[in-house]
């Protein structure tokens, strides 16, 4: 029962977030931009542009990604990598929590036998 | 919040990293220690790092027709402190940095600065606040992770505000142009970064109270007593 509301609850802050995330596109909030959806990075750069119109990056990336594909290749391994963690991290956690409870079963069932032999 | 390679000038970049490099050095030597004390601590901080990881990897469309990521600061700085996260932060942007060209070298200071130290402290701040006045633990979570995520942000538009200064109108022009790009695109990722961290935290209750015992987050009640134990 309490196992099942808790579920609801983590469902539910999911799709709230899912929701924040979809609306501005759904609502069309990008529309007569140049760019819709542009990064905030790249639209810093672009003010720094606009304010110091003189200004020269003086450093380059030691190493950049051949292609938007290959970036957002780099940028989907990094959330793999993250996420896999995340859900190593949690099976350990459940398994712990199953290898503990299955040990106390077994306790009380041997105690249980114990007593009924020597009764 | 990543400023990129190159974009800020090199007096302010050796600024930022001067500024950044004790909170990062602290860091280390509070990580070190948290290990040494508490190996079991590992895994969880393990588990802290991925999700700084998995969450700044996330471009997310925002209401301002722009995209922005969150940072996931939040959850280590309320579960080990900041310092820790200073350290966690840091790895994230180096990582970023050298693969994929998203921030930089040169501005690894002032991003350490704005992602993994301002953010991480508003954020610890705002939770501990809040526990002070016995506001309920998730809600709690969720303004601090808020926080941190904004703060980021805010402070990056504080330093490019410093940096590049409007010709006519000044620090304070410069405020609102970067203000706009980063902070109000922020808000509503930010409420996202604490639903997120909510959820985590809530897993977390469930599958390891006793660490969060441990570190302070949690009580230890009745039924819930017994898990703790194990």
């Amino acid at each position: 029962m309490s196992m099942s509301r808790n579920t609801k609850i983590n469902g539910l802050l999911l799709l709230l977030v899912a929701a924040l995330a979809v609306l501005p596109i759904a609502l069309g909030m990008g529309e007569g931009k140049e760019e819709p959806f542009a990064g905030a990075d790249a639209q810093a750069e672009t003010a720094i542009t606009e304010l110091k119109p003189d200004y020269e990056p003086w450093f380059s990336p030691l190493y950049e990604p051949p292609s938007g594909e290959v970036e957002s290749a780099l940028f989907a391994l990094q959330a793999a990598l993250g996420a896999g963690v995340l859900a190593y991290y949690f099976g350990v956690r459940k398994g712990r929590r199953q290898g503990a409870a299955a040990a106390e079963a077994a306790q009380a069932a041997a105690a249980a036998d114990t007593a009924a032999a020597e009764s | 919040m990543h400023i990129a390679e190159g974009f800020l000038p090199p007096l302010h970049a050796v600024a930022w990293g001067a500024a950044s490099a004790p909170f990062v050095v602290h860091g280390v030597r509070a990580l070190t220690r948290e290990v040494k004390a508490n190996p079991e601590s590992t895994l969880l901080l393990g588990a802290s790092g991925a999700f700084t990881f998995v969450l700044s990897a996330l471009k997310i469309p925002s209401v301002t027709g722009s995209c922005s990521h969150p940072t996931g600061t939040g959850l280590g700085a309320i579960l080990f402190r900041p310092p820790i996260m200073a350290v966690l932060g840091t790895i994230t942007l180096l990582f970023q940095a050298l693969l994929l060209a998203h921030g930089g070298l040169t501005t690894l200071g002032a991003n350490v600065f704005s992602m993994a130290i301002a953010g991480p402290w508003a954020g610890y701040g705002v939770y501990l606040l809040l526990k002070r006045f016995d506001v309920p633990l998730m809600v709690t979570v969720f303004f601090g992770a808020f926080f941190a995520d904004l703060v980021t942000y805010c402070v990056t538009s504080v330093q490019l505000a410093l940096a590049f200064p409007d010709p006519g109108t000044g620090f304070a022009g410069a405020l609102v142009k970067f203000g706009g790009i980063f902070a109000v695109t922020q808000i509503p990722l930010a409420v996202s970064e604490g639903l997120l961290t909510v959820l985590v935290m809530r897993l977390l209750m469930q599958s390891s109270r006793s660490d969060l015992v441990r570190l302070g987050v949690a009580k230890l009640t009745g039924r819930s007593g017994q898990e703790a134990a194990l």
